[in-house]
């Protein structure tokens, strides 16, 4: 049943991805004043978007887990937390090669671009923390105050635009005041909608084997008791 | 192709090159977690004989 939901899931995304990239590739003009790089913005938001929807389910179950002490709320987690890396990475390179064209530079260490790599870097020691802990329910707690804490950091990325002074470079925020075109939202939202897909099948894939981890620590357990 | 498309071209292309690379290590990861499975399941069964 889950393998089902995985390939549909998938499927739909690809369609989805191939449909949009069509629309963004061949259809749609280049940005008026930026010209065909413009069109980054289409990639490299909502893969910023996808990461922080998919931290937030993270977050959501990380709390589930220290309250109920349920160890699928803690597999979640982590399935959501590496795939949301994945979102963050494409985010950050994406970025990086905007930033190379419009700003003549790879890498600024502006407040967004910082905070954003900061979130990269919280979730990555979270990946790197885990495997490092052998007793199973102090790793899952461990893992769940550490998601909890780095989630902190997101609302920094979000608000980063609006927190500093004029000197930084980075883009207004173009979503909110009005300044992208009407005709960009449609892509904007199917290509949120293809990473969530994406991401979705992913994530179950991720999951199936940190439900076979677990039934590997149990039967370790078991060999060692015999 | 001007530096403009290029890196245009560089950016989408990255970004499913990122996800293509993960779905490989997920893939490979997802193999080597199953023998591992296999070889403690068989181990339990012949201590358990």
């Amino acid at each position: 049943m889950r393998e089902k939901k995985i390939y549909v899931l998938a499927i739909l995304g690809t369609i989805l991805m191939v449909a949009t990239m069509y629309d963004i590739l061949v259809v749609m003009p280049d940005e008026a004043q930026q010209g065909a790089i413009g069109k980054m913005l289409l990639v490299h938001v909502p893969a910023a978007f996808a990461a922080f929807t998919f931290y937030g389910v993270a977050v959501w179950n990380s709390i589930k887990f220290l309250i109920k002490k349920d160890f699928h709320a803690d597999s979640l987690a982590v399935s959501n937390i590496e795939v949301a890396q994945v979102f963050t990475l494409i985010n950050l390179v994406t970025g990086s090669l905007w930033g190379h064209i419009i700003w003549g530079i790879w890498w600024t260490w502006d407040f967004r671009l910082t905070s954003q790599f900061m979130c990269f870097m919280l979730y990555l020691g979270y990946l790197l923390m885990r495997p490092a802990v052998a007793d199973a329910t102090q790793r899952a707690t461990m893992s769940a105050i550490l998601a909890i804490l780095a989630v902190a950091d997101i609302p920094l990325v979000f608000f980063a635009i609006r927190l500093r002074d004029a000197r930084m470079q980075h883009p207004s925020p173009v979503l909110e005041t009005g300044k992208m075109d009407p005709s960009w939202w449609t892509p904007f939202l199917l290509m949120w909608l293809v990473y969530l897909l994406i991401g979705g099948a992913l994530i179950m894939l991720r999951l199936r084997q940190e439900t076979v981890r677990r039934e590997m620590d149990s039967l370790r357990r078991e060999l060692h008791a015999m | 192709m001007e530096a403009n498309e290029l890196y245009f071209f560089y950016g989408y292309s990255a970004a499913w090159i990122i996800v293509l690379a993960y779905v490989f290590m997920l893939v490979r990861r997802g193999r080597r977690i199953d023998s591992e499975l296999t070889r403690l399941k068989s181990l339990v069964e012949d201590r358990e004989r």
